[in-house]
């Protein structure tokens, strides 16, 4: 015997079946994954980082920035939340390959199964994400309101995001509609975890749904609030007002919002909001009341305001574009 | 000349219909210039004199609501130019349905301008043809970008339009402080107007197409203007007009949709 230990020959033939057994499952499964990457499967799937606001309570801060390749799209804050029994995604994010580096994280923590998604609204830094969530028996729910508005934007946003995130961050973006709605307010349970989810009337979009996690008390708001970065109105200036009214009064003792950091100032959090809608009112009704046309008044309404949020040029001639046009009916 | 709205509107949404892929909208802008087949499909042989000096339009360089685009047509004839607007058709060259909407004016209304709202898919020029009093045809463009991301040309609030179908109001504006500035008034319905381009999610089924597509405003008895609209007008139509005020008590409205719902108003004439 060699000092190096049994020859080939001299190996239990055992031994060598199983060698070649493994050699061959490697091979296998490169010519699997290389076959799967030209496919345009992601790259390494590195986990999302995410923070345990609460016990059991999970949540990535997106960038406060426009979805780009960059950024993978990942935007907007998503979380997840963990039972006894199950898992619930709270948003997926925007594009796929953050999904799966969401799915990653929560791997990293648990290998219970995911038994809802539930998108909070149908913006693509909040649903891009979804494909990497079917097929594993997730239920996707929603607003009742969250199936038409995917139909009616959907190609829109497939579209609009060709070039903005690429074409190989875009390949595996599926518009997932929800199989379960919501209207008013539905529990759930997670194993010993319950969740109520609420549906608001139009507010930020015409299909706004809200997560309670009762034992943490930790409320994800989705785009019903926003902190530092400067809320975008896609549904209704007037509607989001009244809703903040409401919304003030759930008894959370953390908040989650759609984007920027969670708070624990609450009501209070929804102070800065409440005081640029009113400020985008007051312009905009001043405008209207003088007759001026839309496209002067926008270009002014709430320059004060610029200072106290992020990505305010980017998105205030927006928001003062669509409550002029939902003011003028007063 | 004026061509049949509703019939390219139809062509347009059926070819939409059949593509088997989501519509890219990006992928249009990169096509070809469509405005050629576009001028002939729908001027004929008619030739498209330079619009300066007759007619400008007016649109934001960077569209900021997708779904609301604000646009301006006004005449630039010189006062003492004896021809008169008789017709404006607005073209937006990459939207699915391209022609917007065709104006036609009352002869003695004296409308001057024209204030609307508009969807706009991609990247695209827009035209606006005006026929004058003389039988001719000028035209004029300009170029927007649309608002991408996750603005989409899309209603914001998928019930709200319905749940008021046909509301209308008319805002008339004070008389203006310069001397010789035209009155103006602003006409608005409630209306989702739906391209019906979208796939519903659950049943795969085209969502079918619900606009304004026949809007009149009368002061007394004698026409301001009419709109040939389609899906290209933005939700809720809004159209602010100059108008020369002729004594009548009270302005009329009357608006119809591809479902033949029809919609009426009546308001009274704000004083000289």
């Amino acid at each position: 015997m060699s000092a190096v230990g049994p020859s080939y020959s001299e190996q239990p033939r055992r031994a060598r079946c199983l060698r070649w057994t493994a050699y061959a499952i490697t091979a296998v499964v490169s010519l699997i994954a290389s076959f799967a990457q030209s496919l345009g499967a992601p790259q390494r799937v590195s986990p999302l980082a995410v923070s345990e606001v609460a016990p059991g309570v999970f949540v990535h801060i997106g960038a406060i920035a426009l979805m780009n390749r960059e950024n993978e799209g990942a935007i907007a804050n998503v979380g997840f939340v963990v039972g006894s029994n199950s898992v619930a995604v709270i948003d997926t994010g925007g594009s796929v390959q953050e999904g799966r580096e969401l799915l990653a994280a929560i791997r990293l923590r648990t290998s219970k199964p995911i038994s809802y998604v539930i998108n909070t609204h149908m913006h693509p830094d909040h649903v891009f994400g979804n494909a990497a969530f079917a097929n594993m028996g997730a239920v996707f729910i929603g607003h009742k309101n969250l199936p038409n508005s995917l139909t009616t934007h959907g190609r829109y946003y497939l579209a609009n995001f060709q070039d903005l995130l690429g074409r190989a961050l875009m390949a595996d973006v599926k518009i997932i509609a929800p199989t379960q709605t919501v209207d008013g307010s539905l529990d759930v349970d997670l194993g010993d975890r319950r969740l109520t989810l609420q549906a608001w009337p139009t507010a930020h979009s015409d299909n706004d749904l809200t997560v309670l996690d009762h034992r943490s008390g930790t409320l994800f708001a989705g785009d019903l609030l926003f902190v530092r970065h400067v809320p975008v109105i896609d549904g209704s200036l007037k509607g989001w007002l009244r809703v903040l009214d409401e919304l003030a009064r759930v008894p959370a003792q953390r908040v989650v919002p759609g984007h920027g950091p969670p708070v624990t100032q609450w009501p209070q959090s929804l102070a800065d909001e409440r005081r640029y809608f009113e400020c985008l009112a007051a312009d905009l009704r001043t405008a209207i009341r003088r007759g001026i046309q839309m496209t002067t008044a926008v270009k002014t309404a709430c320059a004060v305001e610029r200072e106290h949020w992020e990505l305010f040029d980017a998105y205030n001639g927006r928001n003062a574009t669509a409550a002029f046009a939902e003011l003028e009916w007063e | 000349m004026r061509t049949s709205l509703r019939m390219l509107c139809i062509v347009a949404v059926a070819a939409m219909a059949g593509a088997t892929s989501t519509a890219v909208a990006q992928d249009a802008a990169a096509a070809a210039d469509p405005w050629p087949d576009l001028a002939q499909s729908i001027f004929k042989d008619h030739a498209l004199l330079d619009g300066s000096g007759v007619i400008a339009i007016e649109m934001p360089y960077r569209a900021e609501d997708a779904a609301i685009v604000p646009l301006t047509f006004r005449s630039t004839l010189p006062a003492d130019d004896p021809r008169q607007l008789r017709a404006v058709t607005l073209v937006i060259d990459q939207n699915p349905s391209p022609v917007a909407a065709v104006f036609t004016f009352g002869p003695k209304a004296g409308v001057s301008a024209i204030s609307t709202r508009v969807r706009v898919d991609s990247y695209t020029n827009v035209h606006a043809v005006a026929e004058l009093s003389d039988g001719k045809l000028y035209m004029v463009k300009t170029f927007v970008k649309a608002a991408g991301g996750c603005s989409a040309p899309a209603a914001k609030d998928g019930g709200e339009a319905q749940a008021n179908l046909g509301e209308m109001r008319l805002r008339q504006f004070a008389p203006p402080a310069t001397a010789g500035a035209p009155r103006e008034a602003q006409l608005m319905i409630r209306h989702p107007n739906n391209s019906g381009l979208q796939m519903d999610q659950v049943s795969h089924l085209y969502v079918p197409a619900f606009y304004i597509d026949d809007l009149k405003v009368w002061q007394g008895d004698d026409l301001v203007f009419a709109m040939e609209g389609g899906i290209s007008i933005a939700e809720n139509p809004s159209i602010r007009f100059t108008y020369t005020p002729n004594g009548a008590t009270s302005f009329r409205a009357r608006a119809a949709d591809i479902d033949k719902h029809v919609f009426k108003g009546e308001w009274p004439a704000m004083g000289m």
